[in-house]
């Protein structure tokens, strides 16, 4: 074990997989001398090599699309999007071409990559830098979505994404980046579509993804004053969904809020809620309640984009409405 | 093309105070006053103020992440912008744009643009509706020698030359688009030589010298409003500052930063209209005191002004 942050932890889980397979190569804007935008792939370079270290020019739907069409020719592309709401230039590689290619050829392509991007507000990067997108890529059938929260899950995760078959949208929340936490040497890989009881409890379930599992713990510490007990669930990858483990928890606390940054209308938590109320309706003690952001674009102003992003407090209120 | 006395103290004064913003900026960003990411223009003002002195109010550009300099050559008012750049509700997108958002719809600003590439169909399609409208209007779209490698901006060229849009494109090569250098992401010495594969005249100037850049501009509008059709200029340039501010630059030479800070185009026209006996020294002073006189005001009003109140959150998303 040791200590590193999330991007450390990002990176790690690309040198222990390059180092193990000579057919992963990395690509994006700025990856190389640079290290990328936020650092992660910092050192990589000098590793290994221009071959498998691609600086691109800015060219989106191209890193995409030969992500793609060299998957579907053997390599395993470990693509960086800087930001993920440039998807916008490139999504019909992704979402047309990747995720659909297996489906249309009836099974027989097979597309082994994984596109990183940072998503997420808190730096003042305004509306074209800011968004969190996780369900825009949950309703494209052909594509996983990963969503770490933890330097530990997102080695494990990245690791696991890389080793999968399929087209991964692994999304890295900005804020997270400098978060450090225990990660153990070398390999290991964590299973897509298994939650995380981030913390047990008994009287209302959390479902929180990303940096938003930290305002839940952060929540559930507080409310552990006042005697309310939280569960935080994350469910780390969103496609697939570990809908099991979350009904599971709703069953013990009859009571369900989900948090996630993205906006609340038509987010990853309408689905969410959606199983829930599906499977374990006749469980719940109080309507299933979501906090999220309002539907508009990120703001630039300081003062706004903190009102935008979910806040702890509005968490607890959410909880105490669910109690009452 | 002639230009008269009137028009060259006019472009020297731009250029001062484009430079003079940005290096203000530099220092209020450092201090903490301004959120976010700025892209400073520091080196490239001749572009800007060369193109620009050829338009109207009623002419249209398309700006980038680094737009400040665009704006105030087409007549923006730094007042709203510092405001904006401090996240301001007197700003001119009220605070909810910031650097990357800028934008003057009423004097033909479509806006800066955090979207490398994001620009060129836009200048396309405000080319267009000068086109139907039957307005002898036409659109400018500025854009990097990074941008000139997406997809949209081949995209909209062609559709430009098609069409016979009343466009102009101007390159804007600074040979770096943040770390990656032109050597390595373009195939072609020159931004200007793709232009062939539209069939649209393509020209390289030297992006440092404002005469130039406006003559070659003036060439290029006169020729949209004519109905001639898009064309495409290449002002060679150079950032002196960082990509963002807070870049250490790693990827080049200082070695070249000095070289091209040589070439600076400020002093340049600044000697120039000195030795034409257009400029004295007390002339250049007396310009720049009321530039920093100007630029105090901006600041204090952007200092003074009041962060927008949370209620306007989820206002302006539709009309
Ligand atoms: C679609 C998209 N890709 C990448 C970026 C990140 N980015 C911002 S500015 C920039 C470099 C732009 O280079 P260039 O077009 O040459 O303009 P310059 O910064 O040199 O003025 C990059 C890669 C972005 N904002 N949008
Ligand atoms: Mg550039």
């Amino acid at each position: 074990m040791s200590n590193m942050t999330f991007a450390q932890a990002i990176k790690d889980a690309h040198v222990v997989e390059m180092e193990r397979d000579p057919n992963i190569y990395v690509a994006g804007e700025d990856v190389g001398v640079f290290g990328g935008c936020f650092g992660v792939t910092a050192g990589l370079l000098d590793q290994f090599g221009e071959k498998r270290v691609k600086d691109t020019p800015i060219t989106e739907s191209a890193i995409v699309g030969t992500a793609v069409g060299a998957a579907s020719a053997g390599l395993r592309p470990v693509i960086e999007l800087m930001f993920v709401d440039f998807i916008g230039v490139a999504l019909d590689q992704l979402y047309n071409q990747a995720g659909k290619m297996k489906y249309m050829f009836g099974g027989k392509a097979k597309i082994p990559m994984v596109m990183r991007a940072a998503c997420g507000a808190g730096i003042g990067a305004a509306a074209q830098h800011s968004q969190c997108l996780e369900a825009l890529f949950m309703h494209l059938p052909g594509l996983k979505v990963v969503m770490p929260s933890t330097p530990y899950d997102a080695k494990g995760l990245l690791i696991e994404a890389i080793r999968d078959d399929n087209p991964v949208v692994f999304l890295e929340h900005k804020m997270l980046y400098a978060v450090e936490g225990e990660v153990p040497e070398g390999d290991y890989t964590i299973s897509f579509g298994q939650a995380d009881i981030k913390r047990e409890g008994k009287d209302v379930t959390v479902v929180a993804t990303a940096n938003m599992v930290h305002t839940a713990l952060g929540a559930a510490e507080k409310l552990a004053a006042d005697g309310i007990s939280l569960e935080v669930v994350d469910p780390r990858t969103l496609n697939p969904l570990d809908g099991e483990t979350i009904i599971a928890s709703v069953k013990k606390t009859h009571r369900l809020v989900i948090l996630h940054e993205e906006v609340k209308f038509a987010g990853s938590g309408a689905e969410i809620a959606a199983q829930v109320a599906e499977e374990a309706f006749d469980y719940l003690d109080a309507p299933i309640l979501r906090v999220a952001a309002p539907f508009c674009p990120v703001p630039f102003s300081p003062p706004l984009e903190q009102a935008y992003i979910p806040s702890e407090q509005q968490l607890i209120d959410a909880v105490k409405k669910v109690m009452a | 093309m002639d230009l008269t006395n009137e028009q060259l103290i006019k472009m020297y004064t731009t250029m001062v105070k484009i430079r003079t913003f940005e290096n203000r900026v530099a220092e209020l960003f450092a201090g903490g006053k301004i959120p976010g990411f700025v892209h400073l223009y520091v080196g490239e003002e001749a572009v800007a103020t060369g193109v620009c002195a050829n338009l109207t109010d009623k002419d249209y550009i398309t700006s980038t992440h680094r737009g400040h300099g665009h704006l105030i050559a087409k007549g923006g008012d730094i007042k709203l912008m510092m405001a904006e750049l401090f996240g301001k509700k007197t700003g001119y997108c009220k605070g909810k744009g910031g650097s990357m958002h800028i934008a003057d719809l009423d004097l033909g600003i479509m806006g800066a643009n955090g979207i490398v590439g994001g620009g060129p169909p836009l200048a396309s399609g405000a080319a267009l509706a000068c086109q139907y409208l039957g307005n002898d209007s036409v659109a400018v779209c500025f854009f990097g020698d990074g941008a000139s490698n997406q997809g949209t901006t081949h995209e909209a060229m062609n559709l430009a030359s098609c069409w016979k849009l009343p466009v102009v494109f101007v390159n804007e090569n600074n040979m770096y688009g943040i770390s990656s250098c032109t050597r390595d992401s373009m195939c072609v010495p020159n931004v200007a030589d793709r232009a062939a594969g539209y069939d649209i005249p393509g020209v390289v100037v030297d992006g440092n010298d404002v005469v130039a850049v406006c003559e070659a501009a003036a060439e290029g509008i006169n020729r949209a409003r004519q109905g001639k059709g898009p064309s495409l200029i290449e002002c060679k340039t150079y950032r002196h500052r960082g990509h963002f501010e807070g870049d250490p630059c790693a990827y080049r030479d200082d070695a070249e930063l000095e070289e091209w800070k040589e070439k600076d185009p400020i002093p340049r026209l600044e000697k120039k209209l000195l030795e034409m006996e257009l400029l004295t020294e007390s002339k250049v002073e007396e310009i720049k005191g009321a530039l920093q006189k100007d630029l105090a005001a901006a600041e204090q009003f952007a200092e003074e002004s009041p962060f927008p109140d949370v209620s306007v959150l989820t206002e302006d998303v539709y009309t």
